[in-house]
């Protein structure tokens, strides 16, 4: 039964860590965007301050799905 | 807790998330006293007891309050440091509103312009250090979202009234594609106030957190230096992140609230 005990615990710090790969994925979006950002405005720098609204929301969307593997960590840490 | 103390003989002891435990103004809790099961509920914190998070939530309230009402008293053509402050944010915020929701969109700026600046002052204020940020608890925010979320489908129904499902079948897409895109901008259109809510929360906690975390290594000697460089470095990225986040929540109200004001693709 001990052991039981023991490994739910063990898989709970697993599944937190497994958990935190995802922010990778989360990494790669905004850095994404940034970077079509960047560059799409090194071509045509006049229309940049008009996108900047664009850009943040891009990058909001791209890093509400790394929140999202964050918050399953943080359940498997503190609530499970 | 899964944050015990690890290691705690060499002085490395990690707590980085005791700060956002929430206690009682005005009376002190003994670690472990509250246990609804055995009975035990002297440690629990009362519906009706302030606690750090009603401080902290009031101060913002009251910054806010001074720099918009206060600041702005005077009405000089010339404005005070303060005054301009008021004006730009004001200025910026209107904008945005202008901009992502159209002009119709600005009958409803006095309740983003007060997200906006709560929620900057909330981030800005839990920067403080020894203060509390009350932004990092998924309960403060999920109420903002949550109003933002309800708000925006009701004003939906309201203004187009069934029209607004348009929202979910998509007229440009082709009709064996609309069953299936609508299942997917339904859940979309659900998990809305989820991200909207977690986004704020989870960036302020995860912020203050490593700040915490190199706390604890500013103990051992020998990497000290390198670990308060550390927390200045952070702090600075964290002041950025509160101001950031502050406009990304905004801005994803103008976006909802675009989508309720002009359904449709």
């Amino acid at each position: 039964m001990e052991n039981v005990a023991t490994y739910a615990e063990l898989g709970k710090y697993l599944g937190a860590g497994l958990a935190c790969i995802g922010m990778a994925g989360a990494a790669m979006g905004v850095g994404n965007v940034a970077g079509n950002y960047l560059s799409g405005a090194l071509r045509n720098p006049s229309a940049a301050a008009s996108q900047t609204a664009t850009l943040f929301i891009g990058m909001a969307f791209a890093e509400a799905l790394g929140i999202f593997s964050f918050l399953v960590a943080l359940l498997l840490l503190f609530a499970a | 807790m899964a944050t015990e103390a690890q290691g705690e003989g060499s002085g490395l002891v990690f707590h980085p998330m005791d700060q956002f435990i929430v206690k009682p103004l005005f009376r002190d809790i003994a670690p472990g006293s509250c246990d609804a099961a055995a009975g035990l509920t002297d440690g629990c914190v009362r519906w009706y007891e302030p606690t750090n998070v009603t401080l902290w939530l009031a101060l913002s309230a009251l910054v806010v309050f001074a720099l918009f009402v206060l600041g702005t008293r005077g009405r000089a053509l010339i404005p005070s440091r303060v005054q301009s402050v008021a004006e730009l944010t004001y200025g910026m915020v209107h904008k945005m509103v202008e901009d992502v929701s159209g002009k119709d969109g600005l009958r409803y700026f006095p309740y983003v312009f007060t997200l906006f600046c709560f929620i900057l002052f909330a981030n800005l204020l839990g920067l403080i250090p020894k203060s509390f940020s009350t932004t990092s608890h998924i309960a403060v925010t999920a109420v903002l979202a949550l109003f933002v979320f309800l708000g925006v489908t009701i004003l939906g129904f309201v203004l187009n009234g069934t029209h607004f499902l348009n929202l979910f079948w998509v007229k440009s897409a082709p009709l064996a594609l609309r069953p299936v895109l609508a299942i997917i901008e339904l859940i979309s259109y659900f998990v809305r106030p989820v991200s909207h809510s977690i986004r704020l929360a989870g960036n302020i906690m995860a912020g203050h957190a490593v700040i915490k975390v190199f706390a604890a290594f500013a103990a051992i000697l020998a990497i000290a230096p390198i670990s308060i460089l550390a927390i200045v470095g952070m702090y600075g990225l964290e002041v950025l992140v509160a101001v950031i986040q502050a406009y990304v929540f905004t801005i994803l109200t103008c976006v909802y609230l675009k989508d309720a004001l002009h359904p449709g693709h």
